[in-house]
């Protein structure tokens, strides 16, 4: 029953963000201050985790496949697609569920509480729309380009774990990464978090919308904001992955 | 002038305001005093629409408020400046761009026009320089100031002040209601304040509405106050020793 309430409400919510924008200036200046805000200051964990898992599956899956009559490049084949196909979309978005979905639940959870956005309401601007619809823009246009950056930074990863040890030749990684290259990983990639991008922003968003009472409550919001859209993320990656590879 | 007629307004089943009728007169300031949980914020959030209410009549002028539908309440949002009990200014905005805010999305005038009208607001609530610093580097009563311009900045018709000195000392506070006050008489505004401070009811209480659990159960003047007879509101204007001493050697 309660499922069905918090869905009703989360979709009413919806209708508000993509009412018609009273000034699209306006809205294109909060944009912007979304992309810092959300993208830019986000590069910096994307590129510390993806370096870091590169790394990781390279030395895992060589172990594994430590084998004579398999060949030495089948590691760098297993990096790269893991890469473009899970860990760069669904697994930085998870790490994005918790670093941008609580700061945007806290954000307007707080805002809620202390009156900022009935403030807005009062000046007769569509709070929902306002604060709401630039983190959805801003994140579906830059979550992609996160996703992009993680691919990259994850092969370096691994090829950097190739030169500082030895156990691999960098020249079997290099020719793993090119062998049975299909470009339409990368979209399929890009496709996923696109909507991974939707769920994150509008979820917290809705967390911290209809927060309630005061700090301890925008708090409990934002715990809410990284389970649920977590959850849901993972949800849609079984969906997405059923819908586009059938 | 705004008139509320038989409000009523209930949270489930607890009745936080019980058939409220009240007359709120332009270009005078109006006061609804009343307990700590009387419903005063509630009645100020009713009356602008955050709430919606159960029974009753809201007319602004000779527009039915709650009656409208969502854009011609809209127009009437334009009128009206609010003053949050917390101030409530946008904590990413520089004072200068929570004051520009409403211009910025209700106007068409140039950059230079906009910041002008900032700057008249601003020194209109005697602050000056204070143009870059965000809320959070500002004092408590500098908030009020500011959200006080933010709420004029413009022109509005409809006044609405929550608690405006509250956690304000009180040279502060009679500043904050002096300001209030000369801004309603200026721009013929019809301002209604929520207070429970007998400081303010007492320098600017044009008109003051006495709220006793949920109910209207006295009105008057400042004047007319000291005299009554209603007995709840002789318990909470003479509620401090100082005031009952005032009462017996006026
Ligand atoms: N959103 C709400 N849901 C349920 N009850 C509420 C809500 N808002 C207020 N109330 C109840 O309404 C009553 C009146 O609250 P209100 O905030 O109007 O008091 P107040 O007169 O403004 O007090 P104060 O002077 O302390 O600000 C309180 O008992 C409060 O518990
Ligand atoms: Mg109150």
């Amino acid at each position: 029953m309660k499922f069905f309430e918090e869905a009703g409400q989360y979709f009413i919510l919806l209708t508000k963000v993509f009412a018609k924008p009273e000034k699209y200036i306006l809205y294109y200046r909060q944009t912007v201050k979304e992309v810092e805000k959300i993208g830019l200051n986000s590069f910096g964990i994307v590129v510390i985790i993806s370096i870091f898992v590169g790394a990781v599956i390279t030395i895992q899956t060589n172990y594994n496949l430590e084998n004579p009559l398999l060949p030495r490049y089948l590691v760098g084949v297993t990096v790269r697609d893991s890469l473009l196909l899970e860990f760069s979309s669904t697994m930085v978005a998870l790490i994005l569920a918790g670093k941008v979905g609580s700061s945007i639940a806290s954000e307007i959870g707080t805002m809620r509480v202390s009156e900022q956005i009935d403030a807005l309401e009062i000046m007769g601007v569509n709070s929902a729309s306002y604060l709401i619809l630039p983190k959805i823009i801003a994140a579906m246009f830059f979550f992609p380009i996160l996703s992009l950056l993680s691919m990259f930074v994850g092969i370096f990863g691994g090829y950097l774990t190739c030169i500082l040890t030895d156990i691999l030749l960098p020249s079997d990684y290099i020719y793993g990464i090119q062998y049975m290259f299909y470009p339409h990983y990368i979209s399929y990639s890009v496709t996923k978090v696109v909507f991974y991008a939707f769920i994150i922003v509008t979820i917290s968003s809705y967390q911290g919308y209809y927060a309630e009472g005061g700090a301890l409550e925008v708090g409990r919001s934002s715990t809410k904001a990284v389970v649920y859209s977590s959850i849901l993320v993972l949800l849609a990656n079984l969906i997405l992955t059923k819908l586009i590879l059938s | 002038m705004i008139e509320v007629k038989h409000l009523t307004k209930k949270f489930e089943d607890k009745t936080v305001l019980d058939d409220v009728s009240i007359t709120f007169e332009q270009g005078k300031t109006n006061l609804i005093i009343g307990q700590s949980g009387s419903g005063k914020t509630v009645l100020l959030k009713s009356i602008v629409g955050l709430h919606t209410v159960d029974q009753g009549e809201i007319w602004y002028d000779d527009r039915q408020y709650n009656s409208l539908n969502f854009k011609q309440k809209k127009e009437i949002r334009k009128e009206i400046g609010m003053l949050f009990q917390g101030a409530a200014l946008f904590d990413s905005s520089t004072v200068e761009e929570n004051v520009m805010l409403p211009l910025d999305m209700f106007t068409e005038m140039s950059y230079k026009e906009k910041l002008s009208r900032v700057n008249f607001c601003l020194e209109r609530v005697n602050l000056t320089e204070v143009n870059s610093l965000f809320p959070s580097e500002i004092s408590g009563g500098m908030k009020k100031r500011v959200a006080i311009a933010r709420a004029i900045a413009l022109n509005p018709k409809y006044l609405f002040c929550d608690e405006p000195n509250s956690g304000l000392d009180p040279q502060t506070g009679i500043v904050i209601d002096n300001l209030i006050k000369n801004i309603t008489e200026e721009f013929n505004i019809t301002t209604i304040i929520n207070t429970h401070d007998m400081n303010s009811v007492i320098e600017i209480g044009d008109k003051v509405v006495f709220i006793y659990e949920g109910k209207k159960i006295w009105e008057g003047s400042n004047q007319e106050i000291m005299k009554t007879e209603c007995k709840e509101l002789n318990e909470f204007v003479f509620a401090t020793n100082l005031a009952k001493k005032l009462r017996e050697n006026p």
